[in-house]
């Protein structure tokens, strides 16, 4: 996978060869070790009974299941789509040049990067009923999760813009753009596209964070699960399924950005290269001295 | 005002809390990360495969979802711990999936002379590991480890949600006792703040002392 995992050990010779079995048999030993130790635990305790497991083979309990799950990806559409907006226009607030806009932009990222998005959820929860404001539920637990998921987001936006070549705003600037237009047309475009796997994976974080349902009770996938398995029951088969359901959906989304990471990889390096070789040929014996 | 001044008691708890259960679970998180760091970069394919499996499963799991898990749906199977430690487990397994993604990036970073050096002195693997990889390998690494240590002091308030009073739940219980919440939430976010910034400026120390400047 990376140089340094063939440059740390040498190709394996007779004696290495035999160290690696001895630690293969001994690692697959451990697994199943500790594979028939949970199944001990399970059957002491009658979890491992087919009538235990078997509501999960029947279509209601699935289709619960489901439905819960639809929840979950709704509430993390509208986060991801607002907590995106909103971390936009904090990056470019940073990055304007306009002082107050600069701070006030900063103030926000830097005090709700460090505030666990818990307490932002108390606060909807207890405190702003208070004051009139009572959301209806999805948008309790929708609004603190854009808050705390803007300035995430405004971070990851603000690293790529200034990651991009200066060259770009320069050729922008000096072919008669404005710094709106130049940000909108230029530098944006590239910005976003390089930054498509980060966005795709700060979607799985995303998506966990809409977890905290379970507090709001909101009827996604973990509330969902504390339900049925205080009316079945069925506590670790229940939390068991949902976790598996949220491994499938979010090793998925982790999959996809690998995927787009690799693709853009090649792209930036085509485009790196494609660039080098022009640069590359005037290059005689008497130029080689600037 | 004095809803804080009231209950500096319940405050201060909550904070030490906190504090406990941030430090714990970053010492766990880092052995665990180190561990799971060198296991993905072993010789032996099984083991290799083993890291990759923890981080993957590890990552894409909301953390509330595996302390659920842990708390409440384990003990049916007869596995039990004091809650304190069971939170201070499972968040130090989750962090320790981030810190060993992060350790591994670290020791992508080290020059590959390096471990050719190593072996042509004739170092084991563990030895190069231990000698030349790792030390250089984590130096590379404090700024993002400090960010992860920042995310596991933020993600220690999920404990709450399964009924470890920190300071979360300490100012939600004040709250709900003075409600006075303007006060009490900006206590509580503050002092995460407060704290965020000692990580960071620990990580920054660190940095300075230890970070090789290539």
């Amino acid at each position: 996978m990376n140089p340094n995992q063939q440059i740390l050990f040498d190709v394996p010779g007779p004696r290495a060869q035999r160290r690696i079995r001895i630690a293969t048999v001994l690692g697959a030993l451990a697994i199943l070790g500790g594979i028939a130790w949970a199944v001990h635990q399970f059957a002491s305790h009658g979890e491992l009974a087919a009538e235990r497991w078997q509501p999960f083979t029947t279509w209601p309990i699935w289709r619960y299941l489901l439905d819960a799950l639809w929840a979950t990806l709704l509430a993390a559409a509208a986060t991801a789509v607002l907590s995106g907006a909103l971390g936009l226009l904090l990056a470019l607030g940073r990055l304007s040049a306009h002082r107050p806009l600069r701070w006030l932009a900063g103030a926000y990222v830097e005090v709700f990067r460090t505030v666990p998005a818990l307490l932002l959820v108390y606060i909807t929860l207890f405190a702003l009923p208070k004051y009139g404001l009572n959301f209806p539920l999805f948008w309790k637990l929708v609004v603190p999760l854009v808050v705390s998921n803007a300035a995430v987001f405004a971070e990851i936006f603000r690293a790529g813009i200034k990651a991009l070549d200066r060259g770009q705003t320069e050729a922008g600037l000096a072919i008669g753009l404005r710094r709106g237009q130049v940000m909108r047309l230029v530098v944006l475009p590239q910005a976003l596209l390089r930054l498509t796997p980060s966005l795709v994976s700060q979607l799985v974080g995303l998506l966990k964070d809409t977890s905290l349902g379970f507090v709001v009770s909101y009827t996604e996938l973990l509330y969902s699960g504390q339900v049925l398995a205080s009316y079945t029951h069925l506590l670790i088969q229940t939390f068991l399924v949902v976790a598996l359901i949220y491994l499938v959906v979010n090793a998925s989304l982790s999959k996809l950005a690998r995927v787009l990471q690799a693709r853009n990889g090649r792209l930036t390096t085509r485009g790196r290269s494609a660039a080098r070789e022009p640069a590359a040929t005037p290059l005689t014996p008497g130029s080689t001295a600037r | 005002m004095d809803a804080l001044t009231g209950h500096l008691g319940e405050f201060g708890h909550g904070l030490v809390t906190t504090v406990h259960m941030t430090v714990v679970t970053t010492i766990g998180a880092l052995l665990l990360g180190v561990i799971v760091a060198t296991l993905r970069i072993c010789p032996v394919p099984l083991l290799r495969g083993v890291g990759t499996v923890y981080v993957e499963v590890l990552q894409n799991l909301p953390l509330l979802a595996l302390l659920v898990l842990f708390v409440f749906a384990l003990p049916t199977i007869g596995i039990t711990f004091p809650l304190f430690t069971s939170a201070a487990i499972v968040i130090s397994a989750y962090e320790g999936a981030y810190l060993a993604e992060a350790i591994r990036a670290g020791i992508n970073t080290v020059g590959v002379g390096q471990a050719e050096a190593a072996r042509a002195i004739g170092l084991t693997f563990s030895q190069s590991l231990r000698y030349v990889i790792l030390p250089q390998g984590l130096r590379a690494v404090i700024q993002p480890m400090g960010t992860i240590c920042i995310a596991l002091l933020m993600n220690t308030s999920l404990a709450a949600a399964v009924g470890v009073v920190e300071l979360t739940q300490a100012a939600n219980n004040v709250n709900l006792v003075e409600a006075q919440p303007i006060a009490v939430f900006t206590g509580a976010g503050l002092a995460y703040m407060l704290l965020a910034l000692l990580i960071s400026r620990i990580t920054g120390a660190l940095e300075r002392r230890f970070a090789i400047v290539r």
